[in-house]
């Protein structure tokens, strides 16, 4: 990674733990086709958050707008490793991870404009959207307050008997609350099945990591509660989606938590209106030069000849076929009418 | 000088109780911190440590005695060189230790819906409440507390629906608090039981979560004034969660527990949260009085698809009321009850607060003075129409309420007649609530702070004009 302060490749810290808990595991070895999947998704993510931001400074969208751009490796490895009926919630950089959950491009981008054909009808905007067709529960305003929701999806998870897991995801911001470390040891104690996903983009909106966490190795924010951590390279598709692998198979076979802490970094301010001063543009150029997750997968597709350059255009233009689609189709939908002003509030 | 032993009080709320059985016989000697009896009350069972050295001299409340009043005389303890003899000029002692548990008061205020005529704002959709249901005639009643009542309604529930599940601290292994969760937890396993650790924002935060997945927890909270740590996950999730998704989901879940002022126990612990959660579009709120409405009510509550805040007071848990013997018996949420009808004057009050009414109606019936009390029963959605149906039929209104003035349920309904039947009115509206300052320890400011008969009584007097 770009600081001599991060660790350079994933790794488990021993000490300390017990002797079952795992390591970080090596980077998956990808196919072909997962490859080009990755690719992708991700781009899919990178292109609507792209046309998000365009939107904004156009004044179609409105309101906070927390892109996902940089951090596409951690949604999109997590995502190839669930089944049908996992689930997943999140705080308000959501975007990405209801795409990689299969959500229509068109509902995200309408909800973002405010219109009638948003998930949530406008009502909700950009911090807060859900689909329960597609699992995913939010889409959280409340910094830390989607990880005691996300244990009481596990709750009921466990409470049916079923094996789904749960992937509740937050930040390093919200990793320092303490509702946080309340369901740590409520979900360690009933052994609940939930995946705790700490996405350290080393900036809490503009407070760098070791300015505000006295232990900034966050793999191991469980430790008092017996869970185990490991820290991934959340630039990494391949290392996601090992790290996914053994965190689902972790929780399915009654372990209980686990936490991935995933070192990955944002490009674009904490929301539309950050101007980004606390840290370099030589940090966030380095970032993007040296370790951005698309062009590792894009590098590696060339390489190993999988994919000539002409391919991968193709791909970047049904991407952004699919974003201009959904942006055209944000900007032309009606608002909702008025009279969902007083619906959905009591059923 | 013999020491007299007092029957202890378990709570603040304790009154009587039951000497279970006595652990030392007369003529044995005790230690400071022997266990020399055990009394139960409804709630709890506790022993009796001796707090002086001595021999006990006589048993002056036989094993199996129910109903002895706190500080009655239970025993004589005997210093050295005292005899049998000396019993007759014992002296009261401190009473045995007690313990202390929390509780708490009545409510605040309110909401509006009518929005003005605003150009292109719609008209708030008026709420449906279904009728009270009619209680067939020759219906046998119990008479029941309401802490039984709150119990049976949980059980009911459970055995009903198999999503219900019941998580708090101490809900399980201690059979709650209060004893309001007793025997649930041997009926229905540590699977539907569950015992949280002290750590309120986190359970609710689950509760709310397995709501979202569809399960119906009911989340008992040991007091409303912890779930303040919790309130962020009532407001923003519970509540917010189906506007917010555009109607995909919700959350099905009830929050209960003690709320307001019990006895003695101070600020922190003796405050009203009706008019708090009386603000939130998204929740509803419900504060009964009776064991029959917390029974009916609690039931609708499990079963309604939104947050339910189900506010219930310390106080009242011992309260017996007469509960009609039904297999399945339902009240409709958001429909007050007319407590007894009358021509000279409304009186609007729920939960705790009909404590004060219904002894001020006594008074003023002397008077001549015939009221109509109303329970509200639901605080939200609010029930408006019975409160104004009575104030165009006595043409004046009083509101008690426990909880502090500012914003207060009393407010908002007075507001509310102020628009809807200023012209039916024929004297001010008197809004009575708990006094404007954090509840004080002191036996004699903490009954100044509360409302009293005494204020009812003279607000009637005003609106009615009996100087």
């Amino acid at each position: 990674m770009a600081s001599a302060a991060r660790k350079a490749s994933a790794k488990s810290r021993a000490d300390g733990k017990p002797s079952s808990a795992p390591m970080a595991p090596k980077p998956a070895e990808f196919t072909k086709d997962q490859d080009l999947k990755a690719y992708r998704d991700m781009l899919l993510i990178r292109r609507f958050e792209e046309k998000a931001g365009q939107l904004y400074g156009m004044g179609f969208i409105g309101g906070f707008c927390h892109l996902y751009i940089g951090q596409e490796a951690v949604v999109t490895g997590m995502q190839m490793s669930l089944r049908e009926g996992d689930q997943m919630i999140t705080a308000y950089r959501d975007h990405g991870h209801m795409l990689a959950m299969d959500m229509s491009p068109r509902g995200v981008m309408a909800e973002l404009t405010g219109r009638r054909g948003g998930y949530s009808k406008g009502k909700g905007g950009s911090m807060h959207m859900f689909s329960k067709e597609k699992n995913f529960y939010g889409g959280h305003g409340i910094v830390g307050a989607q990880v005691s929701l996300g244990t009481g999806l596990a709750f009921a998870n466990r409470y049916r008997g079923n094996d789904n897991v749960t992937l509740t995801y937050f930040g390093d911001g919200a990793a320092n609350q303490g509702q946080v470390y309340e369901s740590f040891n409520m979900a360690s104690l009933w052994k609940l099945p939930v995946i705790y996903i700490i996405e350290n983009n080393r900036y809490a909106m503009g407070t760098s990591v070791t300015r505000s966490s006295a232990e900034t190795d966050f793999s191991q924010r469980g430790s008092s509660f017996k869970i185990p951590g490991i820290q991934i390279d959340g630039m990494d598709v391949r290392a996601v989606k090992a790290a996914g692998d053994l965190a689902t198979e972790w929780c399915r076979s009654g372990k209980g938590p686990i936490i991935l802490e995933m070192l990955t970094y944002r490009y674009r301010g904490h929301s539309m209106s950050d101007p980004a001063k606390y840290r370099s543009k030589e940090e966030v150029q380095k970032m993007r030069s040296e370790h951005d997750p698309i062009e590792q997968v894009k590098a590696r597709l060339l390489d190993k000849k999988w994919a000539s350059e002409d391919d991968l255009k193709a791909i970047d233009r049904e991407v952004r076929d699919i974003v201009a689609d959904s942006a055209e189709f944000a900007q032309t939908d009606p608002e909702p009418d008025v009279s969902e002003l007083y619906t959905d509030i009591l059923l | 000088m013999p020491i007299e032993i007092l029957m202890p009080a378990l709570s603040p709320t304790m009154e009587e109780g039951n000497l279970a059985k006595w652990l030392k016989n007369e003529g044995d000697k005790v230690a400071p911190g022997d266990v020399i009896a055990e009394i139960e009350t409804d709630k709890a069972t506790m022993e009796v440590e001796a707090v002086d050295e001595g021999t006990l001299g006589k048993i002056l409340i036989p094993a199996g005695s129910e109903g002895v009043k706190v500080n009655t005389p239970i025993a004589v303890l005997l210093g050295e060189g005292e005899s049998a003899e000396d019993v007759a000029k014992a002296a009261p002692a401190a009473s045995s230790a007690a313990k202390n548990e929390p509780e708490i008061p009545a409510p605040a205020s309110a909401q509006v819906d009518g929005a003005g005529k605003g150009a292109a704002v719609p008209a708030a959709p008026k709420v449906e409440v279904a009728a009270d249901p009619d209680i067939p005639a020759g219906t046998e009643m119990v008479s029941m507390t309401v802490r039984e009542a709150l119990r049976d309604a949980m059980a009911e529930e459970m055995r009903r629906d198999e999503d219900v599940f019941v998580m708090g601290e101490e809900v399980a292994e201690y059979q709650g608090a209060y004893k309001i969760t007793q025997g649930l937890l041997q009926e229905f396993g540590a699977r539907r039981v569950v015992d949280t650790p002290i750590t309120e924002h986190g359970f609710a935060g689950v509760g709310v979560g397995a709501a979202m997945a569809g399960l119906k927890p009911i989340v008992e909270f040991m007091t409303f004034n912890f779930a303040m740590q919790a309130i962020d996950q009532i407001v923003n999730s519970a509540a917010k969660t189906l506007y917010m998704s555009g109607g995909q989901m919700g959350a099905p879940i009830v929050f209960r527990g003690p709320n307001g002022a019990a006895a003695r126990v101070a600020a922190q612990h003796s405050q009203c949260y009706a008019a708090w959660y009386s603000h939130i579009p998204g929740l509803k709120v419900v504060m009964p009085y009776t064991a029959a409405d917390a029974k009916g009510l609690l039931k609708a509550a499990i079963r309604d698809p939104n947050p339910v805040i189900f506010l219930e007071n310390e106080i009242l848990y011992s309260h017996s009321f007469d509960v009609p013997k039904l297999d399945d018996f339902v009240l409709p949420i958001g429909k007050a009850r007319i407590h007894k009808q009358g021509k000279d004057v409304t009186i609007v009050s729920f939960g705790i607060g009909m404590t004060y009414v219904l002894k001020a109606e006594a008074e003023l019936r002397e008077m001549g003075i015939d009221a109509e009390i109303i329970d509200l029963r639901t605080i939200r959605p609010l029930d408006y129409d019975t409160i104004i149906e009575s104030v165009k039929k006595t043409n004046r209104l009083v509101v008690v309420e426990e909880g502090f003035p500012q914003n207060s349920i009393g407010d908002h309904i007075a507001n509310q007649v102020s628009q809807r039947a200023f012209d039916h009115l024929d004297a001010p509206v008197i809004t009575i609530a708990g006094k404007d300052v954090p509840m004080p320890y002191a036996a004699n400011l903490e009954k100044l702070a509360l409302p009293s008969v005494d204020e009812v009584v003279e607000a009637v007097k005003a609106v009615t004009y009996r100087g």
